[in-house]
């Protein structure tokens, strides 16, 4: 490997060295993804199974593809807050506009993503134009939101969700070799987890969104368009809101509350990731690996048999205490 | 008209949300009097609508200390359903617990409010992540300990939430005694005045000589121990504690949000406790209106959503830095 240059006589240490420092280089959050999932796998050696593995993987794409979207926003310097309030929207929304007709499904998904999409914008013009900070402008619009699908309701869980809308959230792929059953949201969760890397790793646009978060100032100066760029974030993170509820809404169904304290948890799963609140830099995949440890955690306490009052309490702990180690590690590098 | 109006009021050290809430006001009590039930305008309104804001207001208070220094508590709501179980639950109805009572959730309260700063300061965690933090380790021992209503208030501590001196609630009384302590620290004592330095730029003020971490630890302090008054408030008028009152109440995001209508920065650095006031005052305003026009309550929280932003964006939009 890289050590082959090396003179034989110092090869050693070097080696430890060299692994020590890719070791040191590592973001916290896989160290902490790795000892948690090895506890998981400790208490419950059925987890590596692949149908256990992916059902797992299932119902944590959700939060997954939300904290690859809140990373955008996060990454530019903002936070979008509304994104729990419009997955109860996108929700509740399909079942109204479906009205138990199966042949509706595929025009409400494209409204659905007008609507997300309309979110978004809104958001980020707010934010851009009237100069309202997007903690602010979203808070506002997490209110909003979940009053106008509680008002389109009237109040109350109305409809059910056909098969072929809920086959995103339930359904698998049969007779895939190796995994078995293969979930459409595990699919669905690859895709979009991919594009989203690519536009925030392998983009001039993902370079601005940091430039941005790092100092609008200067992004500006250097021929950033600052309110298409943040504009788009905030479009990006609502179409992941979107998304997850679609998910969401194919295996828990139609609830009041299914997108309740989603905006909190992905802005934890973002910040665990290793991504700054204030912006200019993150990653997705660890970005994923922050949702992924919250999602392992109550994996974790629920294998253990943790009174589930106890169980917000550990969490607590354990967000204090990852991103105090993440901390730590960043400022003894 | 409004530019001159705004600089009579800045002349007179009145924050321009005084105008907003004014106008406000006006427009409720014309909507009303059109479309609604009852009277708007009368003395026995002004006194309902300002009992109605002190709950939020007290806790918005220590809010504004915690974001003027830079940071934002998170924590509060939890700490409030804290404060408002152990507070019944230590009284028992029994009117000679109440010092021992009163004493306690204070002590609850500085240590919670210790504990946020130190973890955001020494561990250097981003307040938002330490605040989730330490609100979900509190809600996860509340509500592991107590499912229901807990204990109960003595006749004589519902004073503090149904009793007036001189016509005038004690409640109130307590909310502008607090936003006074409040704004007179800001104003005039040293670590006031650390605080904005703090909030404006840490790093200048830690040059300068400031021990930046115990301004942060202070204000998170001021702001955990006013959250433990908006709970007392809280537990005098239900006359028992739950583990739910606190979340129940939005108290977290709604003091957030009232800080910042009020026209502090939420980056720190810029705003104080009276403006804080007006903002809470208008949510306070927006709600009687929204009941006696009889709005239905879910039109009520998308209106409630859309003039958070638009009461922000009156004054922000004139400003010439960019929003993130």
């Amino acid at each position: 490997m890289a050590t082959q240059a090396v003179p034989q006589e110092s090869r050693g240490a070097t080696w430890s060295r060299t692994l020590l420092r890719r070791l040191a280089a590592v973001p916290p959050i896989y160290p902490i993804l790795v000892v948690l999932f090895a506890w998981i796998i400790y208490e419950n050696p059925n987890f590596t199974d692949p149908p256990v593995f992916l059902a797992f993987l299932r119902r944590a794409s959700p939060l997954l593809i939300l904290a690859a979207g809140q990373l955008f926003v996060i990454a530019a310097g903002g936070y979008d807050l509304s994104v729990g309030s419009l997955i109860t929207l996108t929700v509740l929304g399909a079942a109204l506009m479906i009205d138990g007709d199966p042949s509706n499904t595929y025009w409400v998904i494209g409204a659905l993503y007008l609507i997300g999409i309309a979110v978004g914008v809104f958001n980020g013009l707010v934010v851009s134009f009237l100069r309202v900070s997007s903690f602010i402008t979203t808070l506002g619009m997490l209110l909003t939101l979940r009053g106008a699908a509680l008002l389109w309701s009237d109040g109350a869980p109305a409809g059910y969700l056909p098969d072929n809308f809920r086959v995103f959230g339930r359904r698998f792929i049969d007779d895939v070799p190796v995994l078995g059953q293969l979930p459409y949201a595990v699919i669905v969760l690859v895709v979009f987890g991919a594009l989203a890397t690519f536009l925030f790793h392998g983009t001039n646009f993902g370079k601005q969104v940091k430039a941005l978060g790092d100092n609008p100032r200067s992004a500006r100066l250097s021929g950033v368009s600052v309110p298409k760029v943040r504009i788009l974030t905030f479009v990006f993170s609502s179409i992941a809101a979107v998304t997850a509820g679609i998910l969401l809404g194919g295996f828990a169904g139609v609830s009041m509350d299914v997108g309740t304290g989603y905006e909190l948890e992905a802005i934890s799963a973002v910040v665990l990731g290793g991504a700054v609140l204030g912006g200019g830099r993150g990653s997705i995949v660890s970005a994923m690996a922050g949702a992924l440890s919250l999602r392992a955690l109550f994996t974790l306490l629920n294998l253990l048999g943790l009174p589930s009052p106890y169980r917000a309490a550990v969490q607590g702990l354990i967000i204090i205490g990852a991103a105090a180690y993440a901390a730590y590690r960043e400022r003894h590098r | 008209m409004i530019a001159t109006a705004r600089q009579r009021l800045n002349a007179l050290g009145i924050p321009s949300i005084y105008a907003v809430l004014l106008l406000f006001y006006l427009v409720a009590a014309v909507l009303v009097a059109l479309f609604g039930r009852g009277t708007f305008i009368s003395g026995a309104n002004i006194s309902n609508l300002a009992v109605r804001s002190v709950a939020l207001g007290i806790v918005a208070v220590g809010q504004t200390f915690a974001i003027l220094a830079g940071s934002l508590d998170l924590s509060v709501a939890y700490l409030i359903s804290v404060v408002a179980v152990m507070s019944s639950y230590t009284m028992q109805g029994d009117p000679d617990r109440v010092p021992r009572a009163v004493a306690l959730v204070l002590a609850i309260g500085a240590g919670v409010g210790l504990a946020n700063g130190l973890i955001i300061t020494k561990l250097r965690l981003n307040a938002f992540i330490a605040t989730l933090g330490t609100g979900l380790l509190m809600q996860g021992v509340l509500n592991a300990s107590f499912d229901n209503f807990a204990g109960s208030v003595p006749s004589s501590f519902e004073q503090l939430g149904y009793g007036k001196w001189f016509g005038v609630p004690i409640s109130v009384v307590m909310l502008l005694a607090v936003a006074g302590v409040g704004s007179f620290i800001l104003r005039r004592t040293r670590f006031g005045a650390h605080i904005y330095a703090v909030g404006g730029n840490r790093e200048t003020a830690r040059l300068s000589g400031v021990r930046t971490d115990r301004v942060i630890i202070g204000a998170h302090i001021v702001c955990s121990l006013t959250a433990a008054l908006s709970g007392l408030f809280i537990v005098s008028r239900l006359r028992a504690g739950a583990p739910w009152v606190g979340p129940d109440g939005v108290y977290d995001l709604e003091s957030i949000a009232a800080v910042v209508v009020g026209g502090t920065a939420l980056s720190g650095g810029r705003g104080g406790v009276w403006g804080t006031l007006g903002g809470v005052f208008i949510f306070s305003v927006l709600d009687m209106m929204f009941n006696q026009l009889g709005i239905d309550p879910f039109l009520k929280q998308v209106l409630r959503g859309l003039i958070i932003i638009a009461a922000v964006a009156s004054y922000s939009v004139r400003s010439r830095e960019a929003a993130a």
